[in-house]
């Protein structure tokens, strides 16, 4: 205790100042400790330095020590979990075979881009250590994306800011309340009119009326909103076709046939993960005879486009002219363009028909990423096939205060210029590096009439080398909150851990800006929704639900038509204009998003979808554009890693990129992703990837028509986690159209003989109890790594950094493997996504052949690895006909940082150097589930043991139990003729099967 | 490759009639002579070759600090290819060891006098081997310092070894030929440590090699019971030998991996390694038998007689590459195929090619009789074998892992500069501890070499 | 001279020759004589020389057998009750006896012990290690290393007279016959 006291006496001052008089701060070694005075401060900072491991190019393993490196500010934090003093409700009623083992859970909500994610964390004793999604809320239906899954490693960041730092240098929390309440005092005579307020979007109730309590007190002030990655296009669509600000949903439930222009809409919409789950119910061909029809048009791959049944890869461009032929073909209007040529054209027809034969029952996408002018058409759309109120949802926003944020956010930037902003409270967000670069938002922050600059974040990043001050932000799992998700539904958000390093919530440091400074955030919150509550029960059951009742949003009016025409007209004259030769397409990171999370090693390791790539960003340009730029050619043995660079121009700006050559990229499209080639931010963000928001501005937000590339003869190392796209023709993804499977339900056993049961010398060891299966569903695979980071989480797999990704030595117990098919990588037909776990083998090759008995069966039939007796000969890993044993060649986890051993899964044991670790079929849960039954004297309910990566799982594609019990879910799939194992010629036996691919093709389409 | 035939042996008759003991030696001279190689001082050559093989193992030394130190990391290996130059090296050492037991073994049982001159210092060569070979398996394991879990042993939990793991048999085949090898090349020793005992002048000497010679008299009734016994132990090392290589095959056969999974691999990593073995002797007692001029014992007739052993046991690994292509092709499994396609196409072409030319293409020089008694042309030869079967192995271990079943997990293995330390400095152990034998122990048997003697045979012949 | 003169006890009487062939005939002429406590040393096996000396059948073989027969049972009991009764385990589904996987341990172990009981008996026989033996107190006797013969009868031997055999000895065409001394 003494330790952490004196490495970081900060919080405990300040809680002493904020706390109720019971509460005094405990050990204090001499009165300017107790006081806490800056010049205390300063000594501490010379005498326990943060950083304790500095960066510089060491050996490999150093390397990796570096990217989780250890900060020793935290001291003996590890020691003692801090309880928060408020009395938060546990998530009690566990409902029957949803949420699996011992420790407790709470509901609370993570949000992006304002959306909230209902979730219930998994708490150890204090600790958060896992996130789960919350089954009664919305958004998730028990499913969580792969950033909330990741999110929790951001809590336990060793290079979260840690102390108010002022210039630089450690202040004390009031000090900093001194400096803003005596400037927001000489505001108080302008009423305010110097006073700015930036934040991300705000869809928090509590937070928006605490704006109107600034509101009251400086009339002119500003609060402006900016999120570089959020919904602007579709936001100014909707406002556009609805004719005030609206949000549309969708309830993929009841869509018989999707048309998604340019969208990702099963990854990649606020309300995706429910999406995910009821696109999949319609995939099911064995469990629901019929099954809806995705039609995807796009010009860079996502995982929605893995999973249509018709994939067209068009560059932006031509979207908007097939847009412009659907909406003729439906009779909104509009003329198909001409020069539009006849293949797309009979696509667009067929397409057209299909929709309209599903009135009520079809539903039209437009993705962010398209004009709002395309949104308008695709709104009319729903409207002409009658969708409103089936399948489409418009409803009031979802943001508390919507509004042109570029508009908004260049204001800001001008009226920096101007001088007419003295205080400047950037509430999160990291501007400096994400603003358009047209802005210049970073000159603009310097101008010296902004007296004050005050940056609030989790890490000290861009933003904040600009600011006075740097104030460290709340974990959303450290403060009270709430939040919005995507259908306007509230959840209010409890912490589960008192703040690491004693930082305040936002809601907090706005009461100052109210003029209320030491109001709790748990006051706050709880304030704003007692009356509307009503009672402590509704309260308590509020907090214990995760949701409020009844805040989902009302459905509001349809599309009004006088836009169409308007954007018919637009959409005409832009297509009629030539093309330039590459447009530039700009997309949120599969994993880093617009940068928020490049400090998070989980998601800077998590192998991106299509690519595999990690701790980096790459151009992605398709095949015939790599040939006419000349750098198509292939590199084989010590080069195949270093890919050619080239010169991205925009305008006058310009960046240099290694290219990846992506089968399915639109020809003339090449896609950068936002959030890499952070410059501040910590060692894991900083110096990894290209920054793409230096080529970004406010008319090209999305898209850049026009730009210039130019090889440059350089190359760039980057670390793919597969190497190999292509199945070389072995039945690994087998796959069938609906009609083939109604022929042929067993196809997938056509090509591949598997050697039967009485074909061995010995005899079959058989399974008596519990025989722990799988099956995993590739119809509803979108492979969106969300299994991957919750395998990560709940497993304590360690993170090995890029050096060692390319040398082949990723730890990733779960991996999405990747095909494309078809002849040429041009044209592909497909894209086949894999998962593949540990198949447990009944017959495990690998065990055999292991000299110490380190891998063994359970009499359960789990392939058990036993890390105290591997000496890592790794001969079972070669012997792996999957290869999916990961070794650890160096100490790849972090046995020093405290914080991070703060996150770890106590039920999982750390791996050390030498020994060989592997999917365990959780076995953890499968433990817990069966102490659980045993103390209740039953067997284990289907569905009571659920795998980690099956919970997470948005289309749930991956079904885990008994397989001796006909009863269960998975052996009702593994009896199904659609059932397969990979590679099962091998007579490996595997537990873990797969469910054969089923494509539903519109038959006009496929002639 | 080879130097020209040289035309004085074209008539077979001189050829037949070299002798494997140049005549006019009595067992005096061939006593003198042998026993002075060891009993006459230092040769001056030998601190700059003993100085250089030591500064290499001081290389290994360094290699295995750093890998202790670090971790398996600092080789090339990883996922797919979990086995690198390791066990590349560990396989290599093995099968030169074969060489030895064969000549000892299995010639004596055949009654071939021409080993004779040459099977003391096989034998050597085969324990030495063995030694460098054992220290493979050890150090390439994750955590070295529990290699020892390996052994029949019940560890505090009552965990034993898992006896249906190759290499539990790897670690019984190997030590148990580094016995069996030891204990042979030791029983033959002993008449010759008893000679250097008697004619060594200085006392420290006599008494070291006395106290090695256990007090062996020569008398009858020991002659007697030595012979026994090394027979019954060369019948005994004969299976052995044979099973050695085989277990060790195993660890590759027993796999499921195509390319490793061949009903083949035993016989011919078998004839592989007596290949490489013979390779090995023929590179090192060509230039010590000049060093050391001992022409009139190791003469042309053991060096053309080792050229043939060659090039048979070469003809049979040309087989066993041939049959390991057919069965690919005609079992139609498509991995298999796959992986004789890659081999020949694949990014590691040029080690597939470079091992043909080795292995296949060079050995057919032995036809020539000109090749096979040229010192020179054999020396050539016996490197490119030396090589070849290095390489063999390379692509044995490491085209077969480093694509094999799914595509998404194909990978590429490069050895890093502490591989080839560590290999290299493995050379640095067997050179170093080869130098000490041949400076303190007789290289050549002498009390075998008396047998071979006209006086000797006269007896028998009565 | 004769023994009483000399210091020492007397070991026996050395004959030496300087080819095989007539040492041979010695030894089978002193074993016609009733002699038993003898022995012949040459520098290399002669195997008329062994039947002379009378060693025809060695022991050593039928040892061995026992040795290896011994490994056999040793090596593969050790391996079913490791995998069958000791520690029992589900290995990649195979059964716990799964005898084909335990062949080659057994050979192993079959050739390691007969190998040992081999050079162990081979030692055991001939009395190895032996630290002492008067003959080498024979000046000449380190030339039985080299190529010279010997044949020593012991005192010991109930047919011994210092005179008689040592006449007996030189009319076998010995060079030289000395007196060996404890």
């Amino acid at each position: 205790m003494r330790d952490h006291r004196t490495r970081d006496p900060k919080p405990e001052r300040d809680a002493a100042a904020s706390r109720p008089a019971g509460e005094s701060s405990p050990f204090w070694r001499s009165l300017d400790e107790l006081a806490g005075s800056d010049a205390f401060l300063d000594t501490l900072e010379r005498e326990f330095p943060r950083q304790a491991v500095p960066l510089g190019e060491g050996v490999d393993r150093r390397r990796f020590l570096q990217l989780m490196g250890g900060s020793l500010a935290l001291g003996g934090l590890g020691a003692c979990t801090r309880q928060p003093l408020e009395t938060i409700v546990p998530y009690v009623r566990q409902p029957e075979e949803i949420v699996p083992g011992k420790p407790l859970y709470f509901a609370t909500a993570a949000t992006l881009g304002g959306y909230a994610t209902g979730v219930l964390v998994e708490s150890h004793m204090g600790r958060p250590t896992k996130i789960e999604g919350n089954p009664q809320h919305p958004a998730s239906l028990g499913a969580t994306d792969v950033l909330t899954q990741a999110s929790v490693l951001d809590l336990y960041d060793p290079h979260r800011s840690q102390a108010v730092r002022h210039l630089g240098r450690i202040r004390t929390w009031s000090a900093f309340v001194d400096s803003l309440a005596t400037a927001l005092g000489a505001q108080e005579g302008t009423a305010g009119a110097g006073l700015r307020i930036l934040t991300e979007t705000v869809t928090s109730p509590t937070l928006a009326a605490q704006m109107d309590a600034v509101r009251q007190r400086f009339s002119r002030a500003r609060w402006v909103q900016y999120d570089p990655a959020g919904r602007h296009l579709a936001r100014a669509g909707a406002r556009a076709a609805f004719g005030s600000w609206a949000e549309v949903h969708y309830d993929l439930s009841r869509a018989r046939v999707i048309l998604a222009l340019d969208c990702d809409l099963l990854a990649g919409e606020p309300g995706s993960v429910r999406y995910a789950r009821q696109f999949a119910q319609w995939r099911r061909v064995w469990e629901r005879r019929e099954m809806n029809r995705l039609y995807a048009v796009e010009s860079t791959p996502t995982p929605t486009g893995t999973l249509a049944d018709h994939r067209l890869r068009l560059r932006p461009e031509r979207i908007e002219a097939l847009a412009l032929a659907l909406a003729a073909e439906m009779g909104l209007g509009a003329t198909p363009p001409a020069g539009l040529d006849r293949q797309l054209g009979t696509w667009a027809r067929a397409v057209a028909q299909d929709l309209l034969r599903h009135p009520g029952e079809s539903l039209v996408v437009a993705g962010e990423w398209t004009s709002p002018e395309l949104h308008v058409l695709a709104h009319a759309m729903n409207q002409r096939l009658g969708n409103f109120g089936s399948t489409v949802h418009a409803t009031a926003p979802v943001a508390a205060a919507p509004s042109d944020q570029i508009a908004d956010l260049a204001a800001l930037a001008d009226d920096l210029r101007q001088g007419r902003v003295e205080v400047l409270l950037i509430l999160g967000g990291n501007p400096v590096y994400d603003a358009p670069a047209d802005l210049g938002f970073a000159d603009a922050l310097r101008h010296e009439e902004a007296r004050l600059r005050i940056h609030y974040g989790l890490v000290e990043n861009e933003t904040s080398a600009y600011c006075h001050w740097h104030i460290p932000a709340t974990h959303y799992l450290e403060a009270w909150g709430d939040a919005r998700a995507f259908d306007g539904t509230v959840t209010i958000q409890q912490p589960l851990i008192e703040p690491l390093y004693g930082s305040r919530s936002p809601h907090e440091l706005l009461a100052i800006v109210e003029g209320r400074p030491g109001a709790l955030g748990y006051d706050i919150v709880r304030e704003h929704w007692l009356p509307q509550l009503g009672s402590e029960a509704a309260w308590r059951r509020a907090l214990h639900e995760g949701t409020v009742p009844d805040t989902a949003l009302p459905a509001a009016g349809a599309a009004a038509g006088g836009a169409v025409a308007a954007a018919v007209q637009r959409l005409s004259e832009r297509v009629a204009s030539p093309a330039a030769e590459y447009t530039l397409l700009f997309r949120p990171d599969p994993t880093l998003w617009d940068g928020r999370f490049a400090g998070n090693a989980w998601l800077q390791e998590c192998p991106k979808p299509f690519t595999k790539l990690t701790w980096d960003n790459a151009l992605l340009v398709s095949p015939a554009t790599a040939r006419q730029l000349g750098i198509d050619e292939q590199r084989t043995g010590r080069n195949r890693d270093r890919h050619p660079m080239v010169r991205v121009t925009v305008g006058a700006s310009y960046l240099e990129v290694p290219v990846w050559i992506t089968p399915g990229q639109a020809d003339g499209a090449v896609t950068l992703h936002l959030g890499h080639g952070r410059t501040r931010g910590g060692p894991v963000a900083e110096g990894h990837g290209f920054d793409a928001y230096r080529l970004r501005t406010r008319q090209g937000l999305w898209q850049q028509r026009g730009v210039s590339l130019q090889p440059t003869g350089e190359a760039y190392a980057l670390a793919s986690t597969q190497g190999h796209f292509s199945m070389e023709n072995r039945h690994l993804v087998r796959e069938a159209t609906v009609a083939e499977y109604a022929d042929n339900p067993g196809f997938v056993h056509a090509h591949v003989h598997a050697p039967d049961e009485e074909m061995t010398l010995y005899p079959k060891w058989e399974y008596a109890g519990y025989a722990w299966g799988m099956g995993i569903d590739l119809s509803s695979c979108t492979g969106c790594n969300a299994c991957v980071v919750a395998c990560q989480s709940e497993n304590n797999i360690a993170v090995v950094g890029k050096e060692q990704v390319l040398a082949g030595r990723e730890m990733h117990w779960l991996r999405i493997d990747q095909y494309f098919k078809g002849p040429s990588a041009d044209e592909p037909e497909g894209v086949y996504n894999q998962p593949v776990p540990c198949m447990h083998c009944e017959t495990a090759p690998c065990e055999v052949v292991c000299p110490v008995a380190a891998t063994v069966h359970s009499d359960e039939g789990l392939n058990d690895m036993v890390y105290n007796r591997c000496v890592g000969t790794r001969y079972c890993s070669n012997n792996c006909p999957y290869k999916v044993r990961r070794f650890n060649f160096y100490k790849f986890s972090d046995w020093q940082t405290e914080s991070l051993k703060l996150q770890r899964n106590p039920d999982v044991s750390v791996r050390f150097r030498g020994v060989m670790e592997k999917c365990t079929y959780c076995v953890q849960r499968i433990n817990h589930a069966r102490i659980a039954a045993g103390r209740e004297d039953r067997s284990i309910a289907d569905g009571e043991i659920q795998t980690a990566c099956q919970q997470a799982c948005p289309t749930g594609a991956i079904v885990f139990g008994d397989i001796n019990d006909a009863s269960t879910e998975v052996a009702r799939w593994k009896a199904q003729p659609l059932d397969y194992g990979l590679l099962e010629d091998v007579n490996t036996r595997p537990r873990t099967t797969y469910m054969g691919r089923i494509r539903n093709p519109n038959p006009e389409l496929e002639a | 490759m080879t130097d020209g035939p040289d035309p004085r042996h074209f008539r077979p008759d001189v050829v037949e009639r070299v002798p494997v003991l140049a005549p006019g030696h009595t067992p005096a001279s061939v006593t003198d002579q042998i026993s002075a190689v060891v009993l006459s001082g230092t040769p001056r050559w030998f601190y700059p070759a003993f100085g250089a093989a030591f500064m290499l193992l001081m290389v290994l030394m360094f290699a295995l600090a750093k890998l202790f130190f670090e971790g398996t990391g600092v080789w090339g290996i990883n996922q797919p290819v979990g086995w690198g130059f390791a066990i590349i090296n560990f396989v290599w050492w093995v099968g030169i060891g074969h060489a030895g037991t064969l000549i000892s073994a299995i010639l004596l049982l055949l009654r071939q006098d021409w080993r004779t001159s040459i099977n003391r210092f096989a034998e050597a060569m085969t324990l030495f081997a063995v030694a460098c070979a054992g220290l493979f398996p050890l150090i390439h394991v994750g955590r070295p310092w529990l290699a020892y879990w390996m052994l029949p042993y019940p560890n505090t939990m009552g965990m034993w070894p898992q006896f249906r793991s190759p290499l539990v048999w790897d670690v019984f085949a190997v030590s148990t030929y580094a016995i069996v090898s030891l204990l042979f090349w030791y029983v033959g020793l002993i008449p010759d440590l008893a000679t250097l005992r008697d004619r060594s002048q200085k006392p420290r000497a006599r008494i070291l090699y006395g106290m090695a010679a256990m007090g062996w008299r020569n008398s009858a009734k020991h002659w007697h019971e030595h012979e026994v016994a090394s027979l019954l132990l060369a019948g005994l090392a004969t299976p052995l030998v044979l099973s050695v290589h085989s277990v060790v095959s195993f660890d590759f056969a027993v796999g499921v991996i195509p390319g490793w999974h061949a009903t083949i691999f035993p016989p011919y990593f078998v004839a592989g390694a007596i290949f490489a073995g013979f390779a090995m002797v023929l590179t090192l007692t060509i230039p010590l038998r000049t060093l050391f001029r001992l022409e009139d014992f190791i003469t042309q007739r053991h060096l053309q007689n080792m050229g043939k052993v060659m090039l048979a046991t070469g003809l049979i690994v040309v087989y066993g590459y041939a049959i390991e292509i057919f069965t690919a092709w005609y079992s139609a499994n498509p991995f298999e195929w796959y992986v004789v396609t890659n081999r020949f196409g694949g990014p590691y072409k040029y080690h597939y090619t470079a091992l043909i030319v080795c292995n296949v293409l060079a050995p057919q020089a032995l036809w020539l009789r000109g090749v096979r008694s040229s010192a020179i042309g054999l020396w050539a030869v016996a490197m490119f074998v030396n090589v070849g079967m290095w390489l063999e192995r390379f692509v044995i271990v490491v085209t077969s892992l480093h694509r094999d079943f799914l595509p998404s997990s194909w990978g590429m293995y490069h050895g890093t500069i502490w591989d080839w330390a560590t290999f290299l400095g493995s050379i640095g152990l067997f050179l170093s501890l080869l130098f000490l034998f041949i400076r303190f122990i007789p290289m050549i048997s002498i009390f075998e070499m008396r047998t071979l003697l006209p006086e000797a045979r006269m007896e028998e012949r009565e | 001279m004769s023994y009483e003169e000399s210091g020492g006890r007397l070991y026996g009487l050395m004959a030496e020759f300087d080819s095989p062939g007539p040492l041979i005939a010695a030894t089978r002429a002193v074993r016609e004589r009733g002699y038993r406590d003898l022995d012949a040393y040459a520098p290399y096996p002669i195997e008329e020389l062994a039947h002379a000396a009378g060693h025809h059948r060695s022991r050593l073989p039928l040892l061995v057998l026992i040795g290896g027969v011994v490994g056999a049972i040793v090596g593969f009991g050790l391996q079913y009750w490791v995998s069958v009764i000791e520690y029992p385990l589900n290995v990649g589904g195979r059964p716990l006896n799964s005898w084909p996987a335990f062949i080659p341990v057994t050979f192993e172990m079959t050739i390691l012990f007969a190998a040992l009981v081999a050079v162990l008996g081979m030692l055991a026989l001939n009395g190895l290690p032996m630290p002492y033996h008067p003959v080498f107190n024979s000046p000449r006797f380190s030339f039985a290393s080299r190529d010279r013969y010997f044949l020593v009868i012991e005192a010991q031997d109930p047919a011994f007279d210092p005179d008689e055999t040592r006449r007996l000895l030189s009319g076998l065409g010995a060079a030289e016959v000395s007196e060996v001394e404890y």
